[in-house]
């Protein structure tokens, strides 16, 4: 069924001037798939993910996400994603209640459907003590707990996250991961990227980005056997290494 | 609808949040009134002076009378004897003596010519000179009304009158300058650092990612300062009517329609600062380096423009707060209608087109 398909990117290219950062990057997702999005910095992943987001224009090449066009259904395409950044997605000086709040909103969820929601979210992650309480007091996993709970509030069809571990301690990042497969089992596409191979094992499939280009695209056995080794380190390593010697 | 409300409401709790900076949002246009109103006046009111009257006839009785029931001046002491005079000054007690002649009253009588001799503590060479000028006028007016007395076929009289700020009151001049001063704070440096805060926090990037439109953030953003900005100007307003006296003579609805126009332009400044910045420490610099100072130095606020050099003169015109400054003082102290203001107000939206124009130009609703 075509409606499986969440993400589609074809020959997808941004260039910067004389610079190409994504190039011709060609892959799919499923419903429901939890897709790693990996590559050294500056490899083109950030450009690659806000061309799908739709923070920024491809300069070549077709993509949809969630059944709309990147070019043209631009605002139908954020009423569908959450997207949470490496950097803080949530207002410090708010308390957790009004960033929930203030999120459901400007994705138009209805009073009471956001009252009913939070109530059970906060239940959820033991924050119903400091719901009141400003973001900034809270301990740093479990603002990143928050932060995505936000960006999935509105039930998106796919959820972009730009290295949303960064900074976590392992236990935080293991609830982190258990968050993230009940919401892909829920039916919500994950698009991640990360620099920890570890977390790259946890994925459905992972892309490695080298140099704007998809160099290689599978779940992480078959990427595994390919080059003949037997972690994700490796793999990165082998395909990444040539690129960063340049 | 739905969404402007939403981000209406997490702006006000930014601010509310953030207390501190309320706090000197709204008390320091209520303290910066109470101290250009109270403090820093350019005008003189009881004026310490001593008296040596050698005369002590009737004329000389009636001009001292006339002198202090002026209210510009209070009578500190008389004095006996001319070696008295340099004490006085020395203890820093008088700004002026005035000294009456032998036979004061006789000579004018009789010889139509009498002399009077001022002595003025020059220390404060601007506050000397006013002094002389409010003494001089006072003496003038005196003579004046003893010459139509006498029926003179002949008297020269000038008659000077202060229009619009008649008693020369400071404080009229400074509501006017301090309404555009405040508003040019509140609005143009609050905006353009909460916009480039959600630059610099990253959470511009995930707004943008949302369904919000740009158009709607930056309406969203800015709508709670000019809220702030109003009622600000209204405090000044209010405290300038009730506590200074500093009337309202043209139209009020004038007035406020004015304001929201000033309101509006040097918002789209604050818009515009903040698309050509990203770190809230530049916006802060421009705002106040680039703003504040050309407002109070340039605008007519704290020196006439008249007085100043050709080139600063010319720049002058680009500070948008000189032409609000002459729209309300057009209409509060002068009380003139629309038709005397068209020009200026003109020049704001002006104004205001170019900067929204910079500003639409310069931002980008995507990231590079």
């Amino acid at each position: 069924m075509a409606n499986d398909i969440s993400i589609e990117a074809e020959m997808l290219t941004k260039r910067f001037g004389s610079f190409t950062a994504v190039n011709e990057i060609t892959f799919q997702t499923n419903r429901g798939e939890i897709f790693g999005f990996l590559g050294a910095n500056g490899a083109g992943k950030s450009t690659a993910m806000r061309m799908l987001c739709g923070l920024l224009e491809p300069t070549e090449g077709a993509g949809r996400v969630a059944g709309y066009d990147i070019y043209t259904e631009r605002e139908k395409i954020k009423q569908r994603i959450g997207y949470m950044s490496q950097r803080f997605s949530l207002y410090q000086d708010l308390t957790a209640r009004q960033n929930i709040r203030f999120y459901a909103g400007i994705y138009g969820m209805s009073l009471n459907q956001i009252r009913e929601k939070t109530t059970t979210l906060l239940e959820r992650l033991h924050l119903s003590e400091f719901a009141d309480a400003p973001v900034k007091s809270l301990p740093m996993g479990w603002k990143q707990k928050l932060a995505f709970s936000v960006a999935v509030f509105h039930e998106p069809e796919v959820v972009f996250l730009d290295e949303p571990t960064g900074g976590v301690d392992p236990v935080t990042r293991r609830e982190f991961w258990e968050m993230i497969y009940e919401t892909a089992h829920n039916g919500t596409t994950i698009f991640i990227t990360t620099h920890y191979m570890d977390e790259a094992e946890y994925c459905d499939r992972v892309s490695m980005m080298v140099d704007g280009r998809i160099a290689a695209l599978g779940s992480p056995m078959e990427l595994k056997q390919q080059f003949g080794v037997s972690t994700m380190d490796d793999v990165f390593v082998q395909l990444a290494r040539p690129a960063m010697a340049k | 609808m739905h969404r402007l409300i939403a981000f209406v409401r997490k702006e006000i709790f930014h601010i509310l949040r953030d207390w501190r900076t309320l706090i000197i949002l709204i008390g320091m246009p209520i303290i910066q009134i109470l101290v250009f109103g109270f403090a820093i006046t350019n005008e003189i009111k009881n004026a310490s002076i001593a008296i040596l009257d050698n005369a002590q006839d009737h004329h000389s009785a009636a001009l001292i009378n006339k002198v202090l029931s002026s209210g510009y001046f209070r009578l500190e002491t008389y004095l006996d004897s001319p070696v008295e005079i340099e004490g006085v000054f020395r203890k820093g007690k008088v700004k002026e003596v005035i000294v009456f002649e032998n036979n004061f009253g006789a000579k004018i009588e009789k010889e139509n010519k009498a002399a009077v001799q001022l002595i003025l503590d020059a220390a404060d060479p601007n506050s000397a000179t006013m002094i002389l000028n409010y003494t001089q006028a006072i003496i003038a007016d005196y003579q004046a009304s003893q010459n139509k007395l006498a029926n003179l076929p002949f008297t020269i009289g000038v008659t000077s009158q202060m229009f619009y700020n008649q008693e020369l009151k400071g404080v009229y001049m400074f509501v006017p300058g301090l309404i555009s001063i405040i508003l040019m704070l509140v609005t143009a440096m609050m905006t353009s650092i909460s916009i480039t805060k959600e630059k610099e926090l990253g959470t511009m990037e995930i707004l943008l990612a949302t369904p919000m439109k740009p158009g709607i953030i930056i309406i969203g953003k800015v709508l709670p300062y000019l809220l702030l900005a109003f009622t600000n100007a209204i405090i000044v307003l209010l405290l300038g009517y009730f506590v200074f006296g500093v009337p309202v003579n043209g139209s009020l609805p004038l007035l406020l329609g004015e304001m929201l126009l000033f309101i509006l332009t040097v918002l789209s400044l604050g818009i515009m600062i903040s698309t050509i910045t990203n770190s809230q420490q530049v916006a802060l610099m421009i705002s106040l380096m680039g703003l504040m100072l050309p407002t109070m130095l340039l605008s007519g606020f704290l020196f006439p423009i008249e007085n100043m050099p050709l080139p600063l003169q010319i720049v002058s015109n680009i500070v948008p707060a000189k032409w609000f400054i002459i729209i309300i003082k057009t209409i509060m102290l002068k009380g003139l209608g629309f038709g005397f203001i068209w020009k200026e107000s003109l020049i704001l939206f002006g104004f205001m087109l170019f900067f929204l124009s910079i500003s639409i130009k310069k931002f980008t609703p995507r990231i590079e």
